[in-house]
């Protein structure tokens, strides 16, 4: 899905802060494509993005592409605030874990909130932001329903 | 008396700094504080996996989580200048006493590179030094984006996975926030001391999924102090003395999304260290004040310190024992759900569990407690702490 296939003009999403480390995570949302940084010397994945790698302390860190497949770990339906892609009513916060390991506080969207599953398969969808990058969410596996 | 002797029972085994003659170095923030443990972890002939002990002067749950460590020792003391001597008494004693084997403690500050930094256009202004590790705190990068409501969406993520992986019900949950306001009718300075049913519960506003209204604490003011001495002094005191039985701490996570799993806590480490140290059984315990933020955070206590089995905590709940009368009380005193929540609760639950332990609690007095347990919970069930409180019938 991309952002001509929302009903609105653009997100109302607070914009991430970018730090060091994660610059190239966010650089590469200009493109859709979504990175992990990955630890050489554990041979696993490191999320959120930092100088060291937790747990060994090294620094021999560099990034692989994800294949934006994930599972739903867990979720949470907002009532409360707005909704940051701008829709009207409730909305689905997430965490969900990628094929690659990392799990990631995100949203979920296109699917009726009441289907919602821990342990359903999702896949990687963008949200455009104001300065080019995207925020990634997940959707259904195959599609929005 | 029995204490530790702390002469000789602790050592620094490694160090490490760093300088320029130019007066500015190239890493700052977190990754100038993990260079320096690493160096020192490595003059000492250890590695960051040997570490169960944190000391920072800001937040050593943050700290901890950028390191990949669990410690279950934890310490932020900050007093400027001396805050790392103090770090140092801190960790001997600790060590003594068995709560840690290898603590680190970091310092790292960057004025001038900051400056120089901000200067290229990396800060936000020309003066202020980064909040964390030359950029943004990680919350604000990595959760606030998602819409969430803090602190309650973190809970509501813990009670989804745990309704998902144990079958529990929106109900058991309902049923703790029916018991603790129970407790709260027999106290007079109770915020809420009307009493509640499951459905009052469940038809309150729905704030974040799973999360009702009534399952999230209160938000209100409150104010709670304790003094200790030594077991030989408090003999002489005007009150019968509360004894610490034992103590057990670790943190496993800052923020929520880094939980290692959602449906378990780091009460797991610290309730079975603090029953060690006392020498006590779960059955042994006739009160847990336990830290009731929200519905689940209770929940997850009374399963993780062992008084029912991991995911067995809904049906514990759900026949009523937690209430008067029951046989298993929680939270007397009406808890965060009920009395007071003005933010950091930890302080009333040890009010309580003294107060309790001494007979001084009127109509929701329980009959002779011996032993009480005050479990807190900090962060986003970050850090839990557990300290064993006993009359003096437990030190024979």
């Amino acid at each position: 899905m991309t952002s001509t296939d929302n009903p609105r003009e653009r997100s109302r999403r607070m914009e991430p802060p970018v730090s060091p480390a994660s610059a190239p995570f966010w650089e590469a949302t200009k493109e859709r494509r979504l990175l992990v940084q990955w630890c050489l010397d554990c041979d696993k994945s490191v999320f959120y993005p930092r100088e060291i790698c937790p747990g060994c302390l090294g620094t021999n860190l560099d990034w692989r592409e994800a294949s934006g497949d994930g599972t739903l770990y867990s979720f949470t339906v907002n009532h409360l605030s707005p909704d940051p892609t701008g829709a009207e009513g409730p909305f689905a916060i997430a965490l969900v874990e990628l094929t690659e390991g990392p799990r990631m506080m995100t949203n979920v969207v296109g699917l009726p909130l009441d289907e919602l599953e821990v342990g359903m398969e999702l896949r990687v969808t963008w949200d455009e932001l104001a300065d080019g990058r995207h925020y990634p969410m997940f959707e259904p596996r195959g599609g929005p329903k | 008396m029995s204490t530790t002797n702390i002469r000789g029972a602790a050592a620094i085994v490694g160090v490490a700094d760093d300088a320029s003659p130019t007066g500015a170095l190239e890493l700052s923030g977190r990754a100038l504080e993990a260079a320096m443990i690493e160096q020192a972890l490595d003059d000492a002939g250890l590695t960051i996996a040997d570490v169960d002990g944190v000391c920072h002067t800001g937040s050593s749950m943050m700290l901890a989580e950028y390191l990949g460590v669990h410690p279950r020792f934890t310490e932020s003391t900050m007093t400027g200048g001396s805050s790392f001597e103090v770090h140092v008494e801190h960790a001997a004693a600790a060590i003594a006493a068995g709560l840690a084997d290898v603590v680190i403690s970091v310092y790292a500050s960057t004025p001038r590179g900051d400056r120089a930094r901000a200067g290229a256009g990396g800060g936000p202004d020309g003066r202020r030094p980064p909040p964390f590790g030359g950029g943004p705190n990680p919350q604000l990068e990595w959760e606030v984006p998602s819409g969430i409501r803090m602190p309650m969406g973190a809970y509501a993520l813990a009670a989804t996975r745990h309704m998902a992986l144990y079958g529990t019900t929106p109900e058991q949950l309902a049923q703790i926030a029916v018991s603790t306001r129970q407790w709260a009718t027999m106290n007079p300075k109770a915020r809420y001391q009307d009493p509640i049913t499951i459905d009052d519960v469940l038809s309150s506003p729905m704030q974040t999924s799973p999360l009702h209204l009534l399952d999230c604490c209160l938000v209100t003011d409150g104010a709670g102090a304790f003094v200790m001495t030594s077991a030989e002094r408090a003999k002489s005191l005007a009150k019968p003395p509360a004894y610490v039985l034992g103590v057990g701490t670790c943190h496993d996570h800052a923020m929520i999304s880094q939980m290692p799993e959602l449906s378990t806590t780091a009460g797991t480490i610290s309730g079975p260290a603090a029953f060690g140290m006392a020498g006590i059984k779960p059955s042994d315990v006739d009160l847990l004040m336990g830290y009731d933020s929200f519905t689940i955070t209770a929940l997850l206590h009374l399963e993780d310190l062992g008084f029912c089995e991991k995911g067995e905590g809904g049906p514990f709940a759900a026949d009523g024992k937690l209430g008067p009368g029951g046989s298993f009380p929680m939270n007397t005193n009406g808890g965060g759900l009920s009395y007071t929540h003005p933010g950091m609760y930890g302080m009333f639950l040890l009010v309580e569990a003294v107060k309790q332990l001494r007979g001084e609690c009127g109509q929701r007095q329980l009959a002779d407690p011996n032993i009480a347990v005050a479990h807190g919970s900090g962060g986003a069930l970050s850090c839990m702490s557990t300290v064993v409180l006993g009359t003096e019938a437990t030190l024979s």
